[in-house]
């Protein structure tokens, strides 16, 4: 109990000093774009108005001071007011997380329901069409460029067939070609895994015995062979969730899909540096916390990973 | 590397597996020669476009707005990928976008494989403290969504050539790291370098002319993935109009440029986006076999797939271990890391 409660507080160490270094880095950039008083001011303002400014953004104070007091504020949360809505920062990025959600999670469940059966399959029927031709599309899947990928759906599936809305955020119809883009990737890293994952396990001993003893062979697939390749593949699929959402930007903006990751390039254009911040972090966080879990659901799954 | 077969050993003399692995090695052998055909014809490409380019990629003409593909025009010339909405020539502006790409790519390399070897050898050199931060940092940078950060500091610090090769490269020292730092900790615990150290040799000696030729192979595998890498990177950058600024072509903004016109002139954006996936593919590709060829032991050839065993890719509770992580390197998106 006293090994397992090390571990836990080994990944939570970890998992701290990533949000560390991620809001450090995050002030550091801040710091290197430069004085934000002129962007808050008309250019004909007055010295006396710009003491003002930095004075209430707190400028005016050493660095030292200034990042002790910022790691205090996203301790809180608290990343200031975005210029642009005119709210505190977070509440405006907390109003785009459940698009982002929505959005992953319906690109992870698709991905997982697409590539686990063909994984399967290109395993069971190795070396046939229909195992070259999946992994071939799985190889061009995990080489295309995102957004490439989103531009190729819409124009074929949505311009030429007319079958799927090109962009929004609507009815279920809408999240279609946006999740099969953003989860492209993973379909084709999880079906690549899944199937070599398989043959590994079929290869093995008691996959033989099964068969010798007369075991019909989607008995021993389903039974025997697949519970055996389930962890790593199940490994993979947990990280795959943890940067599909923190990394839709790219999905999003093909999509015009009013998630957070469009939100931050919106306010990149509109110098909204605090939403900037904001956003970061918070897709940071939400991609640590993932991984963080996945990491100790993984120590329980395989007792050769948990420390002894 | 140290498991390989001397080519000195007849084939007769090998057990069949070898020998059915010495035609595989040819195969893989001819596939890793195109790969590099394909990059080097690009470059030739690339270097070769002011002439090569049937014309000019910047010079806009109004009266062959969006023409489609055609040998004769409007103007009486020949756009054999159509025009964009400003009338300029696409094919033009792809052979001229193939310069950003290969530049940014490369010198993102450069940066990358510099910083990342000289730290990962760094910290599995000199262990202790220094490997220990070396290495938290780098967890901590694959904990979280880079891209979105680089997004951040580019959109922060305005895109310019020196932020963007900078950003890219650092986007992908971790990699080089820590497969270095691992077979720098197998090297260190050989005879040869300890015979060095007897003899007297000093330690950068060391690492220049006795660990750094032996890991120079697997440098070369990682630079490869990561170029594929670096390439996207930089396209995704510029799509998101993040990267190279306009006017000067690149594959990612013309791609962002085409995206209004998709329904009527979809080759804006397609011919650069097909040459782009093309290239991605080829390079990442090229940089699997080469792993399988220059480095025996990580070939899972029973297989005939170099993801073979998952539990030792990118994951940070398995133990340290170069040949799962470089194969991992393969398994992680362009977009993500």
């Amino acid at each position: 109990m006293r090994a397992l409660a090390a571990f836990l507080a080994a990944r939570l160490i970890r998992a701290l000093i990533a949000v560390w270094l991620v809001s450090t880095v995050v002030f550091v950039v801040m710091r290197l774009s430069g004085d934000p008083v002129p962007l808050l001011l008309p250019p004909d303002a007055p010295r006396s108005e710009y003491a003002r400014v930095a004075k209430e953004l707190g400028t005016d104070r050493p660095l030292p001071v200034q990042y002790a007091v910022f790691l205090g504020h996203v301790v809180q949360g608290d990343f200031g007011r975005s210029i642009h809505f005119r709210l505190p920062a977070m509440r405006v990025a907390l109003d785009y997380l459940p698009a982002t959600l929505e959005l992953g999670l319906t690109a992870f469940a698709l991905a997982v329901l697409v590539a686990v059966p063909v994984g399967v399959i290109s395993a069971v029927r190795r070396n046939t069409a229909v195992d070259h031709v999946a992994m071939a599309v799985a190889l061009i899947g995990q080489s295309a460029p995102t957004f490439f990928l989103g531009i190729l759906f819409i124009l074929l599936l949505s311009l030429k067939a007319g079958l799927l809305p090109t962009s929004g955020r609507g009815d279920w119809t809408h999240v279609v070609l946006p999740a099969l883009t953003l989860g492209a990737f993973s379909m084709a890293s999880i079906a690549r895994l899944t199937r070599s994952a398989l043959l590994e396990v079929l290869r093995q001993d008691y996959v033989r015995t099964a068969r010798a003893k007369g075991l019909r062979e989607w008995r021993v697939v389903a039974k025997h062979a697949l519970r055996n390749a389930a962890i790593p593949v199940l490994t993979i699929t947990g990280l795959q969730l943890g940067t599909l959402l923190g990394a839709s930007v790219v999905t999003e903006t093909v999509f015009a899909w009013p998630g957070l990751g469009r939100l931050a390039i919106h306010s990149i254009y509109n110098r909204d540096y605090p939403i900037v911040q904001c956003v970061v972090f918070l897709s940071a966080l939400v991609f640590i916390v993932i991984n963080f879990v996945i990491e100790i659901a993984y120590g329980f799954l395989d007792p050769r990973i948990r420390p002894r | 590397m140290a498991s390989s077969i001397p080519a000195s050993v007849p084939a007769e003399a090998l057990p069949v597996d070898v020998a059915r692995g010495g035609r595989v090695t040819r195969r893989t052998r001819r596939l890793v020669a195109a790969g590099l055909a394909f990059v080097l014809l690009l470059a030739l490409v690339a270097i070769a476009a002011p002439w090569l380019a049937p014309h000019d990629p910047v010079r806009q003409s109004l009266r062959v707005r969006l023409v489609a593909p055609t040998l004769a025009a409007a103007d009486g010339l020949a756009h054999p990928l159509g025009t964009d909405h400003l009338g300029r020539d696409v094919l033009s502006r792809t052979i001229f976008g193939a310069r950003v790409s290969l530049v940014v790519g490369f010198a993102a390399v450069l940066v990358g494989s510099v910083v990342g070897a000289a730290l990962g050898i760094l910290a599995g050199y000199r262990g202790g403290w220094t490997d220990t931060v070396i290495m938290t940092v780098a967890d901590a940078q694959l904990a979280f969504p880079f891209v979105l950060l680089a997004i951040g500091i580019i959109g922060v610090l305005g895109p310019s050539f020196p932020t963007l090769v900078v950003v890219i490269g650092l986007s992908g020292w971790v990699d080089y790291a820590r497969v270095l730092r691992s077979q720098v900790l197998i090297l260190k615990g050989r005879e040869f370098v300890d015979a060095i150290h007897a003899l007297g040799g000093a330690v950068p000696r060391i690492v220049t002319r006795h660990i750094l030729p032996n890991v120079l192979s697997t440098l070369v595998v990682i630079a490869t993935l990561q170029l594929a890498r670096a390439i996207v990177l930089e396209a995704t950058l510029s799509f998101l109009g993040l990267g190279i600024q306009p006017p000067t072509p690149s594959w990612g903004g013309m791609i962002q440029e085409g995206r209004e016109y998709l329904d009527s002139a979809w080759w804006i954006s397609i011919f650069p986006g097909c040459l782009l996936l093309l290239t991605s593919l080829v390079v990442s590709r090229s940089g699997d076999w080469l792993r399988d060829l220059l480095d025996p032991t990580l070939r899972a050839s029973r297989l005939g797939d170099g993801d073979a065993d998952p539990r030792r890719r990118r994951f940070v509770t398995a133990p340290p271990d170069a040949h799962g992580h470089l194969r991992a390197c393969r398994a992680r998106s362009p977009h993500r890391s």
